[in-house]
């Protein structure tokens, strides 16, 4: 099959039929990589919900040159032969993106400063690149009754984006899904329907496929601010998962352990929850070295004076 | 008098049951589809009759029914979107209920059209009883060989069943209500690909609305061309509408496509005018997603012309000054009518009926409702309107389905057509006309 060139931004790249415009763009990297909370490479089905992604198709494709009519989900849209499109250079999609932003923010808390995932959350990152520095809104935040799903991870649904990706982890990766998305409109909720522990090998990649805060590792809570524990690639043998992690250390301290994520957020490997939860000794893994975090956040600081 | 060819009966005794429907010539479409046409001269007689969906979008059911996959070796189906829930809308409710079987002729014969082996009527769980009256009547087809296996001797089979929705607007949305039918969330699903392509089950699946299917019925007994002699230009045949509110008749009328908005609301055979002698302030022309319009420009376009009930005359002057025939649900409000009540009304409806899969209208929905509440009750401030206005334009189109631009359109255009009434519920701290 020979490859297709699309358009995007006046960049022009080639890439394989079947491709979506956010993957394109990716394959060019940089500033015009359209935002993607919702979208998951490796959890089928992911994507089209968030709506930050949304992009302008200014010609469809050399075949059908017409533009599309709405703004697109870069991340559901697949790329034509000549197809044109505009992510930042396009002023509407920019305000879009603010707009939609905004409604992100709607409801949630702002509680970063107590938030385990600040640091490392996309939903800041999105509110920095793209946000008001004014709140629009004087209505009373929604919240929820809390509620309790397990030992290892815990659920605030006041942060969530409701993106579906701990779904699709539950029902990809794991025997059985035993909690979904409840109820309708505003008031869904991420729930185990009957409060239930979400309890099997893989559920922790929920943490990690989880954009904002809503899912975090219960071991890690309130130890550290990510940004001031230093990340090292390291492995174990582990017949369960492929071994491949993240240690977030403090001085000899392993404070939590991660999947590895590229610079989208994306994991190279699911790990089982053995790795993440229970080998918190420096002696239980071999240590490759350092990790960059290629991201651009807060938690690409790298302090490694130390070592 | 206007045409009348799908309630043309309704008053007759017993038109509920299989033995008078098929006295008054029922089911004659299904012995001349199967007996003496081709599936596909079916179809070019719907495409020449140019009848258009009547669930709100308004799309040429000809076409559609074209764009199904006949390549695929996967089954088809038919399925119809029974799940009438648009406020304001209640056309199917009245045709299911008095002559059930006319949804089933049509179904009959359009199924047969696009070789569907097993279809659906997919109806919302509020109609309980109407699943009650539809089962029975399907029973009976069963009963006359018009159902089943080889129907009337040919080699066509067909099953046909009734599925309740459990009472979501949502899953009137096509691909929400695949996925409803499926048994999953009815979240609505991102196209491409299209139900023609993949649709239940991901099969080649068509979509139509109970009063499209129907008019399957006329326009296979009368030929596609004399139901497009019906009507002006691209608004062929006849339409059922629901009028309500401020009138002295609300009811299901059916009309044929072209008549003056005017005649509609005034004359002795539909609306018979605005109740208690009081002046017309605003119409809703086709449930409540569509755009509201003042007085001055439902009756006339803004170039002065008539103001007809096609799909072209309401949409004349795009959203600036027009609206759109949508699903026929005609709303009449006279001058005691408060706009920002209303519109809270409709808010609050699209607030709980949201299914909150993308983010634009799962907050931006709950967001408009809160601030109209707030307008409404006299608390609201002079900024709260374009703040407003600017959440319903970036609803609008950046949502997965329609259920956003659904929310958006009635916001936007009360705000552009009726800004001095929000001015005034601010200004008074009260809402200047409620009783």
């Amino acid at each position: 099959m020979s490859l297709v060139k699309v358009t995007i931004d006046n960049i022009e790249v080639e890439t394989e039929p079947g491709t979506t415009i956010l993957q394109a763009a990716r394959k060019i990297g940089g500033k015009g990589v359209p935002p993607a909370m919702c979208f998951y490479t490796s959890l089928e089905g992911s994507g089209g919900k968030c709506r930050t992604c949304l992009v302008k198709v200014t010609r469809g494709s050399d075949k059908d040159p017409r533009p599309m009519p709405k703004l697109v989900p870069s991340c559901r849209t697949v790329v034509q032969d000549g197809m044109v499109v505009q992510n930042i250079t396009s002023p509407e999609v920019l305000q879009a993106r603010r707009a939609i932003t905004g409604f992100l923010l709607l409801n949630h808390p702002l509680d970063c400063p107590i938030c385990d995932q600040a640091g490392e959350c996309y939903l800041q990152d999105l509110s920095y690149d793209h946000g008001l520095a004014e709140t629009q809104t004087i209505e009373e935040r929604r919240t929820f009754v809390p509620i309790d799903i397990g030992d290892k991870i815990k659920l605030h649904m006041t942060r969530c984006i409701l993106c579906y990706r701990c779904v699709m982890v539950a029902d990809q990766l794991t025997g059985q899904r035993v909690h979904g998305v409840l109820n309708r409109g505003d008031h869904c909720e991420i729930s185990t329907f009957i409060t239930r522990a979400i309890d099997n090998d893989f559920s922790g990649n929920m943490i990690d496929v989880c954009p904002v805060g809503a899912l975090t590792d219960r071991t890690f809570r309130f130890s550290s601010r990510v940004w001031l524990t230093k990340p090292f690639d390291a492995y174990r043998d582990c017949h369960k998962c492929s071994g491949k992690t993240v240690l977030w250390m403090k001085n000899d301290q392993i404070l939590r352990v991660t999947g590895r994520k590229d610079k989208y957020g994306e994991l190279e490997s699911f790990i089982c929850n053995d790795c993440r939860f229970e080998q918190k000794n420096v002696e239980d893994w071999v240590i490759e070295g350092p990790r960059i975090i290629e991201r651009h956040s807060v938690i690409s600081q790298n302090h490694y004076e130390q070592m | 008098m206007g045409k009348k060819l799908l309630l043309q009966h309704i008053n007759e005794p017993g038109i509920q049951t299989f033995e008078v429907y098929r006295k008054m010539g029922g089911y004659a479409s299904v012995e001349k589809a199967l007996k003496t046409m081709k599936p596909d001269d079916v179809t070019e007689e719907v495409k020449k009759s140019g009848l258009r969906g009547r669930g709100g979008a308004g799309f040429p059911a000809g076409m559609k029914w074209s764009f199904i996959d006949k390549k695929s070796e996967k089954p088809r189906y038919l399925v119809c979107n029974a799940d009438e829930s648009e406020p304001g809308t209640f056309k199917d409710r009245y045709l299911m209920e008095k002559i059930p079987h006319a949804l089933i002729e049509g179904m009959i014969t359009s199924s047969y059209a696009l070789g569907a082996k097993t279809s659906y009527i997919y109806i919302r769980g509020e109609y309980m009883y109407i699943v009650r009256i539809l089962e029975k009547a399907i029973e009976e087809a069963y009963a006359n060989g018009f159902l089943g296996k080889n129907i009337l001797g040919t080699d066509y089979s067909l099953e046909l069943y009734v599925h309740p929705g459990a009472g979501a607007y949502i899953c009137g949305e096509e691909t929400a209500l695949l996925e409803s039918l499926e048994g999953k969330r009815g979240n609505p699903r991102l196209k491409p690909p299209f139900p023609a392509i993949a649709g239940l089950y991901a099969c080649p699946t068509v979509v139509n609305n109970v009063e499209t299917i129907a008019a399957v019925v006329p326009i296979i007994n009368n030929g596609g061309d004399e139901y497009a002699k019906i009507g002006i230009g691209k608004s062929t045949g006849t339409k059922l509408i629901s009028a309500s509110g401020h009138i002295n008749k609300p009811g299901v009328y059916e009309i044929e496509l072209g008549l003056p908005v005017e005649e509609f609301i005034y004359s002795e055979e539909y609306c018979g005018g605005i109740w208690k002698g009081r002046k017309l302030k605003a119409v809703v022309a086709g449930g409540s997603s569509v755009p509201i319009l003042p007085t001055n420009l439902i009756l006339t376009t803004a170039k002065g012309e008539p103001r007809l009930m096609t799909y072209e005359s309401l949409s004349d002057g795009g959203f600036a000054t027009g609206t759109m025939l949508g699903s026929g649900g005609f709303i009449v409000m006279d001058e005691t009518a408060s706009i920002v009540e209303n519109l809270y009304t409709f808010a609050r409806f699209y607030h709980h009926e949201s299914c909150g899969q993308c983010s634009p209208c799962r907050e931006g929905t709950g967001w408009m409702e809160k601030i109209l509440h707030r307008i409404e009750e006299g608390r609201g401030s002079m900024k709260d309107i374009d703040l407003l206005a600017d959440i319903a334009k970036h609803i609008e189109g950046n949502t997965i389905c329609p259920l956003g631009d659904a929310a958006a359109w009635p916001v936007s255009s009360a705000i552009r057509h009726f800004r001095q009434e929000f001015e005034d519920h601010i200004k008074l701290q009260r809402c200047p006309l409620s009783r």
